[in-house]
């Protein structure tokens, strides 16, 4: 392995192997790093795999809209079948609560080209064979978005970078990143020295503790969700279906679930009250909770096999919307952090600013835009993204 | 195909016939059974197709894969965990399954948290044994169990036990000591352990809490102490055709033929020659199959050498240093091609020998089942094992370190228990796989009565030593790991050493039989129900190796009240000979075949889940992956249902081949349920 670089990635998940991907096809010369023993060993592998554009948040918007792009047609391109189903989202709505707040982003949506319309109940049936009829009043239906599997992805993506002749260091943990005169010089690990004049600090729930390094408060607090998967069933749910009201038992927030195209059914709840840290284990409690808002939204769901559980960790930022910036006090120091859980969806949208952010000096999205994931924004006094 | 209705150690089942339908065809099968067995008596092996068009069969017959899913009344089942019932509509599973489009909203009961001094996973020898144990000191416990009868797989084994005599029950046949160790349990456990069959442990979890399905009741139990005493997975072994229906585990064997009475082959073929493949072997006889030959890919056999004489002195050839190459047939497997492989284990060209077998087992080792245990201390659990889920051995062994557990156990409440010294000491010699081989010299009484052991092999095994009323038996100095030899001045000719032998490896000697030293009688254990052996008939008769000796006469049987299910032959052979004789003559050694390519199919499954073959995963080896999880991604290797349980060894063995050192190489991560569960179960909807 050489020791000079162009730019040096640390983290090879979701957002750091797209990331290092887009510099590479850049021409840059490209070291990825990661204390894990292969790619998406991080949150990649906790990823349900949806991707949507349809956000409420113009930044969330216009990154997921190039991430949908990169996706759908990566077969075509790269030639790596990464199990892309365009199956749509679909939120249905039982109260008039949820109804106000998804009309009332439809027009911001549509405003940014996006494909989402209101159906009605009968419409909501026709896309959720069997879903509870009673008190459903319709929902929202965006055809455009879709699944994909993020081992295939990220896989896919590894290959494709190493292939460009995109390096890769598993194993190795980043114990310094080296700065002089304000300059970013490279990065020693727990094995070996690297020179490179950028870095990439693309560390996920660890972006906090990397960061540190160099004396940056990153605002990056990990916490946990966890998800399941059944056995793979004959397809017959086409959305990613979410249900925002909160559990009747008292700890959901909303929950949320989809049938892959290998067609197993994946699925996650958020958590009322957050479980901040790093633990990755599973909880007893996860299953008859999540079991239960299933069956009641989807009662023939109780006979489906549930085959695993995991826990991920969802790297938050106070404000719920990612850090995507230049680090202005040191030259070549760069953020693409803090995906609040979205990291896979994001990755490749977001991966290809930061590439184009290093290449060209500016973003792909328009400045007013990105100044909404600025390292620098005041992550306590805006608003909280009303679609989450 | 077809079940067993006449057996030398079994009673066929007297349970109630009920109907059932398997692809429309009405079937019947036997009250209490498992869907699959029920379909192996009608000759039905192929239970479905994978959705890549694969026939799928059983295979673990133990619940731990799902290669033997059927659709019952509508849900996708394992066939070997669920029963029949009266009227079940089953149907084979082709592709994936639909999930039943039954929409009416559901009431759910409460999932609930049980709190106990004690949980004990698996009510095999190590779990009873050790619940024995806590309720003789008083302490409260729950022992739990995925089958519906406690003594685990004590409960396939028809032999007679080795090990100690007067500690861990040997010579008496395992079937036996399950009901033995259960009778035991109730006498002393009665109120103070609760006993849940038909219940799995489906893992642990962070919070301390283990979550077990009870008879369809989804349960958390939260112990003080958990003991893990799942026992062993049976290791898989990937060749050409090896994912074939017909191809299988020993223990599923054993399962079919010994538990539910199965005749579940014709002509049987076995891979492996440990004491599980020879054992196989020797009840795969008792049930009237033919067993075309064994292969094993050491230069010797690695079980007891008195389980390979058996098997040789009963005709069935021995191919050592060879290997199964691959499998051929289209929906099952219809022949197999062994050859001989060099000290590398490499395929030897030009030594292909092919046989056709409807059955081929796969005895190549077993593996401990930990997870839960693993899981339990990395979540601060006080948690112990024993069993099989420690260390693989022999099931006396098991007993013991249950015993020393269960002890432990109480220890670990705070309560004072005592742990006899000797103890460690039996667990330890009983664990200890054959050792070296001493013949001695045959000790002959001329003219007198005297017993020939065959016996040459260090075991842990005294029986013999045990039962000899004048205690002429001797085992020297030292555990009951040495060679037994009869030493003494007189014999009774009792022939309680021969009823007694585990090994069948003792044989009497009379020589006072015939003054004129013309012919002897001999006197040999026999478990077979042998009505064509009449009395008086000629039979030739063989050698330790299983070569012929010459001709003998069968004189009588006797049976014998001490020994239930073994009888003795009396057997007339010419003078010269009765020093040679180990056994008599009862079938002839399979010819080869044509080598035969049915299918034509190069393809080497790994994953058997997922159908990922060896191309697909040995240029991800070369190209640098070294995690395990890395390939599954990439793959989807070890995604299914057993959770890469089957496949992670083969995995390994790939890297391995490349020339990879395996600590390079990250194992995957490991995550519940261990067994699938339908979401409605942890909702708390209890299923009928």
């Amino acid at each position: 392995m050489s020791r000079n670089f162009d730019a040096i990635v640390v983290g090879a998940g979701s957002v750091g192997v797209p990331t290092a991907l887009f510099l590479t096809l850049e021409g840059l010369k490209v070291l990825v790093l990661d204390s894990h023993s292969s790619p998406g060993q991080g949150q990649n592998k906790s990823a349900i795999g949806g991707v949507r554009a349809t956000h409420s948040d113009p930044a969330k918007i216009h990154i997921c809209k190039e991430s949908l792009r990169i996706f759908s047609r990566w077969e075509k391109e790269y030639g790596d079948d990464i199990g892309w189903k365009k199956g749509g989202y679909c939120f249905p709505v039982y109260r008039k609560k949820e109804e106000t707040i998804l009309k009332s982003l439809l027009t911001v949506q549509r405003s940014f080209g996006l494909n989402i319309e209101w159906r009605d109940a009968c419409g909501i049936e026709e896309v959720v064979p069997g879903i509870l009829p009673e008190g459903l009043i319709g929902g929202t239906y965006s055809p455009d978005d879709g699944q994909v599997s993020p081992l295939l992805a990220i896989d896919a993506m590894y290959k494709a970078s190493k292939e460009r002749e995109c390096e890769f260091g598993f194993g190795e943990t980043v114990t310094d990143i080296t700065v002089d005169a304000n300059k970013v010089k490279g990065v020693k690990t727990d094995r070996d020295t690297y020179s490179a004049p950028i870095v990439v600090n693309a560390a996920g729930a660890y972006a906090k503790d990397l960061g540190r390094l160099n004396g940056l408060d990153i605002p990056v607090t990990p916490d946990s969700h966890e998800a399941g998967i059944s056995a793979p069933i004959e397809q017959f749910l086409d959305p990613l279906v979410v249900d925002l009201r909160p559990g009747p038992e008292g700890k959901t927030a909303n929950f949320y679930f989809a049938q892959n195209r290998e067609g197993a059914i994946i699925f996650c709840y958020t958590p009322k009250k957050l479980f901040t840290g790093t633990n990755r284990e599973p909880t007893s409690e996860f299953l008859p909770i999540v079991a239960r808002r299933m069956i009641d939204l989807l009662p023939r769901l109780k006979n489906m096999l549930v085959r695993r559980v995991w826990r991920g960790l969802y790297p938050m930022t106070p404000d719920g919307l990612p850090i995507c910036d230049k680090v202005r006090e040191i030259e070549g120091m760069y953020l693409v952090v803090g995906m609040c859980g979205q990291g896979f969806m994001m990755g490749p949208g977001i991966g290809k600013n930061m590439a184009n952010l290093i290449i060209n000096g500016t973003p792909l999205m328009d400045e007013k835009i990105f100044s909404t994931v600025s390292f620098y924004r005041d992550f306590y006094g805006a608003k909280k993204e009303a679609l989450k | 195909m077809g079940r067993i209705l006449k057996h030398p150690i079994l009673t066929a089942s007297k349970r109630r016939d009920i109907t059932f339908t398997f692809n429309g065809k009405k079937l019947l099968a036997k009250e209490g059974e498992v869907i699959s067995s029920a379909l192996f008596a009608h000759g039905i092996t192929v239970f479905g197709h994978h959705h890549d068009g694969s026939p799928q069969g059983i295979f673990c017959a133990n619940g731990q894969c799902s290669h033997c899913m059927v659709i019952a009344n509508g849900m996708a089942v394992k066939a070997c965990m669920t029963e029949v019932i009266e009227g079940m509509l089953v149907k084979s599973l082709e592709g994936f399954p639909q999930i039943p489009h039954d929409d009416t909203p559901s009431k759910f009961s409460k999932v609930r948290t049980i709190k106990t001094p004690v949980l004990i996973v698996g009510g095999g020898p190590a779990g009873l044994s050790a619940a024995i144990e806590i309720a003789k000191f008083g302490v409260r416990g729950i022992l739990v169990d995925d089958k519906n009868t406690l003594g685990g797989k004590l409960s396939l084994q028809t032999h007679n036990f080795f090990g100690s005599k007067g500690d861990c029950f040997a010579g008496t046949r395992g079937i036996d000591i399950g009901t033995l160790l259960t009778k035991e349990l109730h006498s002393h456990g009665g109120e103070l352990i609760e006993v849940w069959l038909s219940s799995s442990a489906i893992g642990v979890f962070n919070d301390r809490k283990v979550g077990i399905v009870k008879k369809g009741e989804y349960v958390l139990v939260k112990p003080e102490v958990l003991l893990v005493a799942t026992g062993a997975r049976e290791k898989s072994l990937a060749f050409a055709g090896s994912d074939l229906p017909g191809i299988y585990g020993a223990g599923a064997f054993q399962t079919l033929v010994n538990r539910d009475l199965i005749h579940p082959s014709e002509k049987l073929f076995i891979c492996g020659g440990g004491n599980v493949g020879l054992i196989s072997g020797y009840h795969a006889l008792q049930a009237g199959i033919d067993v075309v030959g064994l292969v094993e890919a050491l230069p010797e056999c690695g079980g007891y050498r008195v389980h390979l004489d058996k098997l040789k002195r009963l005709g069935v050839p021995i191919y050592t240093s060879h290997t199964v190459l691959k499998a051929d047939g289209l929906e099952r497997i219809r022949s197999i091609t062994i050859c001989k492989i060099d000290k590398n284990f490499k395929p030897v060209q030009g030594t292909e020998k092919a046989f056709k077998v409807d059955t081929l087992l796969i005895a190549v080792g077993l593996s401990p089942l930990q997870e839960i245990y693993i899981k339990a201390k990395e979540y601060g659990m006080k948690v112990f094992t024993a069993g099989d889920a420690e260390v693989i051995a022999e099931a006396s062994a098991a007993m013991f370190s249950g015993r020393i557990r269960g002890r432990e156990i109480v220890r670990a409440l705070g309560k004072t228990s005592f742990i006899p010294k000797e103890w460690s000491g039996l667990a330890e010699t009983l664990r200890k796989g054959p050792g070296r081989e001493e013949v001695k010299t045959p000790h002959i009484l001329s003219g007198s009565v005297y017993p020939l052991i065959r016996c040459t092999q260090e075991i842990p095994c005294d029986p013999c030593r045990k039962v000899c009323p004048i205690q002429e038996i001797k085992m020297g100095a030292g555990d009951m790991r040495n060679v037994p030899s009869f030493e003494g001045e007189s014999c009774l000719g009792c022939g309680q050493c021969v009823l007694s032998c585990p090994g069948l490896a003792i044989v009497l000697v009379d020589e006072r039989y015939d003054q004129n030293r013309e012919r002897a009688r001999l006197t040999l254990p026999v478990e077979f129900t042998d009505e064509e052996i009449e009395t008086g008939a000629e039979v030739a008769t063989v050698g330790i190796e299983g070569e012929i000796v010459g001709k003998g006469r069968i004189i009588a049987y006797r049976n014998a009240p001490s020994q239930d299910r073994r009888r003795l032959m009396l057997l007339e052979v010419p003078f010269d000979e009765r020093l040679d004789i180990s056994g008599i003559k009862r079938k002839e050694a399979a010819e080869p075949e044509e080598a035969s390519t049915l299918t034509g199919k190069e393809e080497v499954i790994i994953c058997r889940c997922e159908r990922v073959s060896k191309s697909e995963i040995v240029p991800l080896i070369r190209a640098g992956y070294r995690d395990v999880n890395q390939i599954k991604a990439a793959t989807r290797a070890g995604m299914g249902a057993c959770g890469g349980r089957t496949c992670t060894e083969l995995i390994l063995g790939l890297f391995r081949e490349e020339g990879v050192d395996t600590s390079e190489v990250t194992l995957p991560v490991d995550r519940p349920p261990y067994t699938e569960i339908t979401l409605g179960t942890f909702a708390g909807i209890k299923e009928k």
